[in-house]
C-alpha cells in the first residue's frame, strides 16, 4: 500500500461548462505528493478540460465557466495573482506533439527565458538536463540549431516533454502522450516517467488502460463528466473493483 | 487477374469527366492572363514614343502637353508612403488585438462588423469623409497629410483583415504550448505568432500600395492639385502641407481636360503609374518568398 503522503492537488466539487453544456459535474479527488495518478476513460469524458481547470489554461477557452475550488499546495489556483507562475508549476504535454517553430535548443529554453532567465551556461545545462531527462540528447545533441519542427513524430513529442520539463515542474500533466509515436518509443518515455517520479508528482491521462496499470499507483475512472470509480492499482485492475463498470471498461467490455 | 483493373463504361466516363473538368478549370485560370497581358503590351505600344528617362524626372511644361510628369510622380510616392505610414501601424496592431486578445463580445463582434463594412465602402465617400473630417473639421486644409489620412481610412479595413487573417494561420497548438509554459499573452506573440505571420502581414500591407497609388476620388477633394512645379530631381520638394500632383489625378487631367496632348502622353503616364505599382509588388513578391523559405512547419 501507498503511505499516506502530503496532498499535491486537491480538487472539490468541480463543475465546469462551456456555454450551456455541462460536461464535468461536481467531482472531488486528490493527487497526493509524488504519484503516478491516471485519469483513464472514453473519449469525451473531459479529462483534457480538467488538466486545463489545473493549471488554468481554461482561462484561454471562450465561454467556459468553472466552480468548486482547485488547490495546488494548498493555494486555491482561481485565487492566483501570478498565474504563470502556477504554469510552470504544472508541466503540460498535449496529445499531439507540438515543436514550437524554432531550433531544438531554443524549444526547451523557450519557457527559461520567458521567465527571465538569461545566463547562457545555465540555460545551456538545463537544456541538456531536460533532453536527457526525456530520452532526447543523444539523438539531437550534434543538431541543437534545427528545427524542433523538422524532427520526427516520436522525437517531437520527447522535445515537447523537455520543454515541459524545462520550468521544473512539481506535477507533471501528460495528456494521452502516446497516441502519436509508437511502442519503442512509448516504452522509454514509460522508463523516464518511472524515474521522474521520485522528484515529481505525475498526473497520466490515457486512453490505454494497460498504461495506467503499469505506471500508475492509483487510477481515476472518468465517464461523462463524472468519476465512477477512484482507487488503487491493486483495486481498480483487480478482479473485483467497487464497481461493475469498472470491472467491464478495464478489461474491453464497456459498451 | 487482369480483369480487376479492365477499364469499364463507368470508369471511362468518370476518366472522361475528369478530363472535362480539368481542361475546363485550366482554361478558365488561364483566361486569366490574357487582359493584362494585352492590357500591358497595348499600353507600352503607344507609349513608346514618350517613354525616356528623363519623361520620369522633368516636369510638365507646356500646359501639360509636354514634358514629365516628375511632380505628379513625386506626388503619388509622398502620398502612398504617408498614407501607410499611418495605416501599417495602426492596422497591424489592431489586427493583433482583435485575433490575440479580444475575447468574443459584443463590442469586437461590433468592431468586426465595422472593419467588414468599412471595407466595402465607395472611394467616393471616403473623399467626401476625408474632405468633411481633415480639411474642414479639423482644419488642416488641403495637403498631403489630409489626402493621405484619407487613403489610410480606405486601406485600415483590408489591411486588418489581410493581418488577421495571417496572424490566424499560425496553429493554435502553438499558442497553447506556449500558454502551458508560463508565457504570457505578449511573450507569445511577440515569439511565436509574429515570426511566423509576418511574411503574410507585409504581403497585404504592400498590396495595399498599388490601391493606394491608384485611387483619385479619395485625394481630389484632400490634397491633389491639377497642376505644380516643384523643383526637378529634389526628392524633398513637397512638405507634408503642401498640396501635391499625383499621377492617377493627372492621367485623369490629361485625358479630359487637356486638349491638343500628344497622342502618346496618357499611355505614357499610364505606363508610369503601372510600373511603379508592379515594381512595388514584385517587391512584395520577392519578400513573401523569402521569408515563406524560412518559414518553420
Amino acid at each position: 500500500m501507498v503511505e499516506p503522503k502530503q496532498k499535491k492537488v486537491e480538487v472539490s466539487n468541480l463543475r465546469l461548462s462551456y456555454g450551456k453544456k455541462e460536461v464535468i459535474h461536481g467531482i472531488s479527488f486528490d493527487i497526493r505528493q509524488s504519484e503516478i495518478f491516471a485519469i483513464i476513460g472514453p473519449a469525451q469524458s473531459a479529462k483534457t478540460s480538467l488538466l486545463k481547470c489545473i493549471n488554468r489554461t481554461l482561462d484561454f477557452v471562450p465561454g467556459a465557466k468553472v466552480s468548486g475550488v482547485i488547490k495546488v499546495d494548498g493555494q486555491d489556483v482561481s485565487k492566483m495573482k501570478n498565474v504563470y507562475e502556477l504554469r510552470r508549476k504544472i508541466g503540460m504535454v498535449a496529445p499531439l506533439p507540438v515543436g514550437l517553430p524554432l531550433s531544438i535548443y531554443d524549444n526547451v529554453a523557450f519557457a527559461p527565458r520567458a521567465a527571465g532567465m538569461r545566463n547562457k551556461r545555465a540555460l545551456d545545462a538545463l537544456v541538456e538536463r531536460c533532453l536527457t531527462q526525456a530520452a532526447l540528447w543523444d539523438e539531437v545533441k550534434d543538431r541543437l540549431d534545427s528545427l524542433g519542427t523538422k524532427l520526427s513524430g516520436g522525437q517531437q513529442q520527447r522535445l515537447t516533454i523537455a520543454r515541459a520539463l524545462s520550468h521544473s515542474p512539481e506535477v507533471l500533466c501528460l495528456d494521452e502522450f502516446s497516441i502519436a509515436i509508437d511502442p519503442v518509443t512509448t516504452m522509454r518515455i514509460e522508463e523516464v516517467l518511472k524515474q521522474l517520479r521520485e522528484k515529481i508528482t505525475i498526473i497520466l491521462v490515457t486512453n490505454l488502460v494497460q498504461q495506467a496499470r503499469r505506471l500508475a499507483d492509483r487510477t481515476m475512472f472518468l465517464w461523462n463528466g463524472e468519476i465512477v470509480e477512484m482507487g488503487t492499482n491493486d483495486v481498480m485492475f483487480s478482479e473485483h473493483p467497487q464497481n461493475r463498470q469498472t470491472y467491464e471498461y478495464v478489461n474491453g467490455i464497456f459498451g | 487477374m487482369g480483369a480487376v483493373f479492365a477499364e469499364t463504361a463507368l470508369t471511362r466516363r468518370k476518366r472522361l469527366t475528369e478530363r472535362l473538368a480539368q481542361g475546363i478549370l485550366g482554361l478558365m485560370a488561364l483566361s486569366l492572363v490574357v487582359p493584362l497581358v494585352t492590357i500591358v503590351a497595348y499600353l507600352f505600344v503607344q507609349a513608346w514614343p514618350l517613354l525616356s528617362w528623363d519623361f520620369l524626372t522633368s516636369n510638365p511644361i507646356d500646359g501639360m502637353r509636354h514634358g514629365g510628369i516628375w511632380s505628379a510622380f513625386l506626388g503619388t510616392m509622398y502620398l502612398v508612403t504617408a498614407s501607410l505610414c499611418v495605416s501599417a501601424p495602426i492596422g497591424v496592431l489592431a489586427a493583433v488585438y482583435l485575433n490575440e486578445y479580444a475575447e468574443d463580445n459584443w463590442l469586437t463582434r461590433m468592431i468586426n462588423l465595422a472593419v467588414v463594412n468599412l471595407a466595402g465602402v465607395p472611394s467616393i465617400v471616403h473623399a467626401l469623409f476625408g474632405l468633411g473630417a481633415f480639411v474642414l473639421f479639423a482644419g488642416i486644409g488641403r495637403s498631403i497629410i489630409a489626402a493621405s489620412l484619407t487613403l489610410a481610412i480606405m486601406t485600415l479595413p483590408v489591411i486588418i483583415a489581410s493581418t488577421k487573417e495571417s496572424l490566424a494561420s499560425v496553429p493554435r497548438s502553438f499558442r497553447e504550448a506556449c500558454w502551458n509554459v508560463g508565457a504570457t499573452r505578449w511573450q507569445t506573440i511577440r515569439r511565436i505568432v509574429l515570426p511566423n505571420s509576418v511574411s503574410g502581414i507585409l504581403t497585404g500591407v504592400i498590396l495595399q500600395v498599388s490601391r493606394t497609388a491608384g485611387e483619385t476620388a479619395p485625394i481630389m477633394f484632400t490634397g491633389a492639385v491639377f497642376f505644380k512645379k516643384i523643383p526637378e530631381g529634389d526628392i524633398f520638394a513637397y512638405s507634408l502641407t503642401d498640396q501635391c500632383m499625383a499621377l492617377s489625378m493627372h492621367l485623369y487631367t490629361v485625358t479630359t481636360q487637356v486638349t491638343n496632348a500628344p497622342h502618346a502622353l496618357p499611355y505614357a503616364i499610364a505606363v508610369a503609374l503601372l510600373g511603379t505599382v508592379l515594381v512595388v509588388n514584385a517587391l512584395s513578391i520577392g519578400t513573401r518568398v523569402y521569408l515563406r523559405s524560412r518559414k518553420k512547419w
